[in-house]
């Protein structure tokens, strides 16, 4: 770092971050502390495997799945899944006819308690930007090429309510227990750019 | 906090041309790949209590943002520079403080604005989160053709440019909520029904445009009947 810097020149991200730490904690404004908690709550505790065992749950349980696209905001909260970016949750099913997608063009609203936060493609201007208005393309990019008999829906979240997508159950894992799912279950194929795979 | 500052324009991207291919996802990315995003990401959380302002005033600071800050320093970039206007909105901080702090602590010498004298808007919150019970009839019902408004007004909104002026379905009525538009500024909750509105994509980009539907949500204000 240049001792010649001045407040004209463009501060780095990084130290600008810094910078407001520490003003913030040295007037008592902030506890690093608090800090630290919210960072290790989305580092370690809330992330996509709690959505995993709502789809897995729902491919096993007929009841679980039914309650889940009827209401799904109160089916995730049986698993104890619940808390900020999480106050309505409405999940959509894919099938053999739909394929589901979800974006937010507007920022990058996306439903926290069940895969914690945001994977960078989801907050890329081009994914925020093209699959509202080309998607079928913005997937085949991602690696997701959908049949051209299935119909797409998109799902842009403009209000509080966050949209979670059920993936196809993939064939071959019949016997599988919902355990065993688990595992497979992917980030990706909750927002709907990825399909589950059966290994 | 009395002027209502535009929103730049930069964040309401949808159907937008111009931002190059999509990524291809990483499914090992972990949720922060910077030490500086972890702690932009906590302090932007803390910037709504500490300005005391509210979620719908956060994504609008962000929306001030002019292209570069927005976009170079990425998600946890504009949530710095968004939590920033909170703090300078509500004088938590004083303009210039964070920059003047950046060249001391790189060796320079700059002279740092005093803290000023806090000025929060005046607001509170009639229930914690966004949605609220409310008495008033639905005003659309599933089925209901319906168009989303041309709004011209300067600040914050969830209406979508790309679906202005365009005729859609009502899909699903979801619970009321406070508008955003409104709550933005602390002006009201102005609670009201959200629906969640089916657009063909021929309606909204045109007859060469890819099949497909596309759902978004849109308060009752945004709204006007179409069947």
């Amino acid at each position: 770092m240049s001792s010649e810097m001045t407040v004209n020149d463009h501060i780095p991200i990084a130290l600008r971050t810094e910078a407001l730490e520490q003003i913030l904690v040295e007037r008592g404004l902030v506890d690093p502390a608090v800090m630290d908690g919210f960072i290790k709550t989305y580092e370690q505790d809330v992330g996509p495997l709690n959505g995993a065992k709502v789809v897995a749950k729902a491919w096993t349980d007929p009841d679980y799945k039914a309650r889940l696209l009827d209401n799904g905001t109160a089916a995730v909260g049986e698993l104890g899944f619940k808390g900020p970016q999480g106050e309505h949750i409405v999940v959509v099913e894919n099938t053999d006819d739909v394929h589901n997608v979800v974006v937010c063009t507007l920022c990058s609203c996306y439903p926290w308690p069940l895969l914690g936060l945001p994977p960078s493609w989801y907050k890329d201007p081009a994914y925020r930007s093209r699959v509202v208005k080309e998607p079928r393309t913005v997937l085949s990019e991602m690696g997701l090429d959908v049949p051209e008999g299935t119909q797409i829906k998109v799902w842009d979240s403009s209000s509080e309510v966050r949209f979670f997508v059920l993936p196809r159950r993939p064939a071959g894992t019949e016997g599988m227990s919902e355990e065993d799912l688990i595992p497979l279950v992917t980030r990706d194929a909750m927002v709907g750019v990825a399909e589950v795979t059966g290994s | 906090m009395s002027t209502i500052q535009p929103a730049s324009g930069i964040a309401d991207m949808g159907g937008d041309d111009g931002w190059g291919a999509a990524p291809r996802p990483d499914p090992q990315e972990p949720p922060f790949k910077e030490d500086w995003e972890k702690r932009a990401f906590a302090m932007a959380l803390l910037s709504m209590r500490l300005s005391g302002t509210n979620l719908d005033a956060f994504r609008h600071a962000m929306n001030r943002l002019d292209r570069a800050h927005y976009v170079d320093d990425g998600y946890y970039g504009r949530w710095l520079y968004g939590a920033e206007n909170l703090l300078m909105d509500s004088s938590i901080i004083a303009p210039g403080t964070v920059e003047a702090r950046a060249v001391n602590m790189s060796g320079g010498q700059a002279d740092e604005p005093a803290a000023p004298e806090a000025h929060k808007p005046d607001y509170a919150p009639t229930a914690a989160g966004s949605i609220r019970q409310i008495d008033a009839p639905q005003k659309f019902h599933v089925g209901q053709r319906v168009r989303a408004k041309v709004l011209k007004a300067p600040g914050h909104t969830r209406l979508q440019k790309y679906t202005q002026g365009h005729v859609g379905t009502v899909a699903i009525v979801e619970p009321a909520q406070v508008l955003p538009d409104t709550h933005a500024h602390f002006i009201a909750e102005n609670a009201q029904w959200v629906y969640t509105v089916a657009f063909d994509s021929h309606e909204l980009f045109g007859p060469d445009a890819e099949t497909f539907t596309l759902n978004t949500d849109m308060y009752e204000d945004y709204l006007e009947d179409a069947s």
